[in-house]
């Protein structure tokens, strides 16, 4: 009987211990969620920000742009990366749920198509990328390469990456053309998979943000059409718009940003925050 | 006093008893609430029959007939891989391994199966997938048989306990009449054990498809995703469990995108329910 | 053929298919100290992660999978063990008792990522605990209930009719008995469940993904309404979501998952087989 009113009571005190810092848990930490793309540069400009703001706590959370977006709607996040526009059904429904949506550009980023490296392909126009990725070109050798079936990869709906791709390269800028991804397309849970399997795989196509290349792959030069000029994407082809597939990286809030936010988003947005983008391989605002 | 504060344990036992059936309800109830509600938006022909899942087309596709394609593509290879390896285990370590093995053994198998299904899908990530693209020559290693060949050791486990439980249980006066007529030791294990343990067999072999058809991590690891309609085991295909777990963070509470994902759960609920429900009666079944 | 050969031939590949299936266990096991244990050491164990998750230590993933774990136990362990005594003790062999069986049945085969869609409908959404340890805990003590009933009741069955019959003899009440006499008796096996379940909620990924998963916080939670990190999704996150992580962090980070299920499911075995040679009945 003592045995079990004393576990009783270790019962209750421990809970009620977990309960009282409930309050004050939600409201110090910032929550930053969304772009996979971002995550690692979100992750970086927060520990370099609390390093410098000790009394200041930023948690960083991925999930795809999609999920940033998602949680800036239902209010669970201060700040939502996203590496892409928010959408206006997006705008809508934040705006139906009471969150007045500020917008800013933190980094530049360049979508890298890449390929094997013993692949012979080059260059590759804008149409040519919408072709192998809605299945209608489905051999190297129509684009003067290797006679072997394509594999395309891409990311996950999720990822702003996958949709800033069906955008501006599938639908060749049309937001909401008509061409969508072939079934036959690979769907990988992320851009490191995806260089992964580009890097094993002679006859494989994909897609990723700047930062994730590496010498494993080759990256062809892109043109907007035929007469070109085809670019690579580099640091100052990205800067100066010469590449054709440069994006804007964002940060999105459900309101004005005060107090630590604004704080954290100054930082960013300052010469030690650009000079981080530097350093995660993305490309700064200037 | 004292028998009064006796009923209320026994009041609060009884409740707690009652408790897992509460729980199927409530799952059940808070999928199906999400889940149907799709079918508001969407119906349920396109739905159930629809060839495409393109929650991104303009306008949206939610057809779940190539992701139940590949879910059952992946658990056949699975099940084809695991339930003879199961077997010849579950009689070996039933009928012939010495005492001191059979513990070994059975450790083994309980230690295959507390290996999370994150740690199969890195590996298989990693080192099965490039395998079995060299293997047969494939564009890439990220494939319905890969994703068969994990699932298949995840599976094994599952089948093997329950078959093993299944073989022990025959009664020993079947096998010591067979030798008494002259059957040697294997005559008797393929001729009387087994068939007399074929409801177990059979309900190890059901809980292995619920097991592989529920997988997650490895699958999404592993099969490539991609929302075909599969034609052979070797090409990337995407399951129920993995464009669950892929989508649903990109989705907005209460979109279509959403409900329809919750529909894909509900659908799996189902299918797994019956599966075990089925499992459960061949296995009580053979207790009698 | 005699049938003494075709029977030598069936048990040699018998024993085949025997080695075939625990050869992956060894050969995972192998992989992952070959290519993680340059990554083991006490800071890798014991600090945060730094530089993006390329470097640093993985201890908020430890610490969070405690804490997961802890609330899943204190959870499923009083529901589950006092569930199996109804079964045991009380339940009659009735219509209701066979329903409570197929539940259990069923709760045991749920795919791991339909009780995330759960716990995130449920106990996210609609008790709005939001993405929190109290959320992550409460699905994961649901998905480990069916393991805890089924070893608490096979403990419970084993304890011989005769203790509890001597003590109701003796004028000892029903709930007394348990307490008393069968409870204690069955700790052992009861105690082998718990373990099992808390091997099995410390691996599992998918239920925590849309509960409680954070990709990286900058401090330990402080309460069990905060998020936490945790070691299965942390490998995750390290093997698909981060670029150019060594191999030996995604590995060593592999390494300390497994090697912590593999510890605890050899402790449950061992106390297993140990119970079954101590038994003095």
């Amino acid at each position: 009987m003592k045995r079990k009113a004393l576990s009783l009571m270790c019962f209750s005190i421990l809970f009620t211990y977990a309960a009282m810092p409930a309050t004050y848990a939600a409201r110090d930490m910032i929550q930053i969620k969304g772009s996979d793309t971002m995550v690692n540069l979100g992750q970086a400009w927060a520990e370099e920000f609390m390093m410098q703001n000790p009394e200041a706590s930023i948690a960083v959370t991925g999930g795809g742009s999609g999920t940033g977006m998602a949680a800036l709607i239902s209010g669970t996040c201060d700040i939502a990366e996203s590496s892409r526009e928010i959408k206006d059904q997006e705008m809508e429904a934040a705006r139906k749920n009471g969150h007045d949506v500020h917008e800013f550009i933190v980094a530049v980023d360049a979508i890298a198509v890449v390929v094997h490296p013993s692949n012979p392909v080059k260059q590759l126009t804008i149409e040519q990328l919408s072709g192998i990725y809605t299945g209608k070109i489905k051999n190297w050798n129509e684009l003067g390469g290797k006679d072997q079936k394509i594999l395309a990869l891409s990311r996950e709906r999720n990822s702003g990456t996958h949709v800033y791709f069906l955008e501006e390269v599938v639908r060749m800028g049309v937001e909401k053309g008509p061409e969508q991804f072939a079934p036959e397309v690979l769907m990988l849970p992320s851009s490191q998979a995806i260089i992964s399997e580009v890097s094993q795989s002679e006859t494989a196509i994909g897609y990723v943000g700047l930062g994730y290349v590496s010498d494993r792959v080759h990256i062809p030069a892109i043109a907007l059409s035929n007469q070109g000029p085809f670019v690579s994407p580099t640091l100052e082809t990205t800067m100066d718009k010469s590449y054709p597939l440069s994006r804007s990286l964002l940060f999105y809030t459900g309101r004005e940003p005060e107090g630590t936010v604004k704080n954290f988003i100054d930082f960013v947005l300052s010469e030690e925050g650009q000079e981080i983008v530097r350093i995660m391989d993305f490309v700064p605002l200037r | 006093m004292k028998k009064f504060f006796e009923k209320i344990i026994e009041k609060i036992i009884l409740l707690n008893g009652f408790a897992c059936i509460l729980f199927v309800i409530l799952i059940f109830f808070f999928l199906a609430k999400d889940g149907l509600a799709l079918f508001k938006v969407s119906s349920p022909i396109q739905f159930f029959f629809g060839l495409l899942w393109n929650p991104l087309a303009e306008p949206p596709q939610y057809g779940i007939v190539p992701l139940l394609l590949g879910s059952i593509m992946v658990t056949l290879g699975a099940i084809a891989i695991s339930v003879p390896l199961g077997l010849a285990c579950a009689i070996f370590i039933g009928e012939i391994a010495p005492r001191w093995m059979r513990e070994i053994l059975k450790a083994g198998v309980e230690l295959l199966a507390a290996i999370p299904s994150i740690v199969i899908g890195f590996i298989g990530m990693t080192m099965l997938a490039p395998f079995v693209k060299n293997l047969f020559g494939l564009p890439t290693g990220l494939t319905a048989l890969t994703g068969s060949i994990a699932l298949a050791f995840m599976a094994i486990p599952t089948i093997v306990s329950i078959m093993e439980d299944a073989i022990t249980a025959v009664p020993r006066t079947y096998k010591e009449g067979s030798l008494a007529l002259g059957a040697t030791h294997w005559q008797t294990i393929y001729r009387v054990t087994i068939p007399a343990a074929s409801s177990g067999i059979v309900a190890s072999i059901m809980l292995g498809i619920g097991r592989v058809i529920g997988e997650t991590m490895a699958v999404m690891m592993i099969t490539g995703n991609a929302s075909v309609i599969p034609h052979s085991l070797l090409q990337p295909v995407r399951t129920m469990t993995a464009t669950i777990a892929a989508e649903m963070g990109e989705t907005v509470i209460g979109s279509d995108h959403y409900f329809a994902l919750f529909a894909v759960g509900l659908v799996l609920f189902a299918i797994t329910f019956v599966i075990n429900f089925f499992a459960d009666m061949a296995l009580h079944q053979q207790k009698k | 053929m005699k049938p003494q050969t075709k029977q030598k031939i069936a048990f040699t590949c018998l024993g085949l298919a025997a080695v075939v299936v625990i050869i992956p266990v060894i050969v995972i096991f192998v992989i992952l100290i070959d290519k993680g244990i340059s990554a083991i050491n006490w800071q890798f164990l014991s600090t945060m992660p730094r530089m993006g998750m390329r470097a640093g230590g993985i201890y908020p993933a430890i610490m969070g999978t405690v804490y997961l774990v802890s609330g899943t136990i204190l959870v499923a362990l009083p529901l589950g063990v006092l569930a199996a005594i109804y079964l045991v003790e009380y339940a009659k062999r009735n219509w209701w008792t066979r329903m409570i069986e197929i539940a259990i049945v069923n709760l045991a085969g749920v795919p791991s990522v339909v009780y995330g869609l759960f716990g995130m409908g449920f106990f996210v959404i609609f008790f709005k605990f939001g993405a929190s340890i109290l959320a992550g805990s409460l699905t994961l003590a649901i998905m480990i209930l069916p393991v805890i009933i089924t070893a608490s009741k096979e403990a419970l069955m084993s304890v011989p009719h005769s203790f509890r019959e001597a003590s109701l003899a003796l004028g000892v009440s029903k709930w007394q008995t348990i307490r008393c006499v069968v409870l204690p008796n069955a700790l052992p096996g009861i105690l082998t469940g718990t373990i099992l379940g808390i091997s099995r909620a410390a691996g599992e990924t998918a239920p925590i993904l849309f509960t409680v998963a954070a990709f990286y916080l900058p401090r330990l939670p402080k309460s069990i309404f905060d998020q936490c990190m945790a070691l299965p999704y942390h490998l995750y996150v390290l093997s698909t979501q981060v670029p150019n992580v060594k191999e030996s962090l995604q590995y060593g980070t592999a390494l300390v998952l497994v090697g912590m299920i593999f510890l605890l499911n050899l402790v449950a075995i061992i106390i297993r087989s140990h119970m079954r040679s101590k038994k003095q009945w």
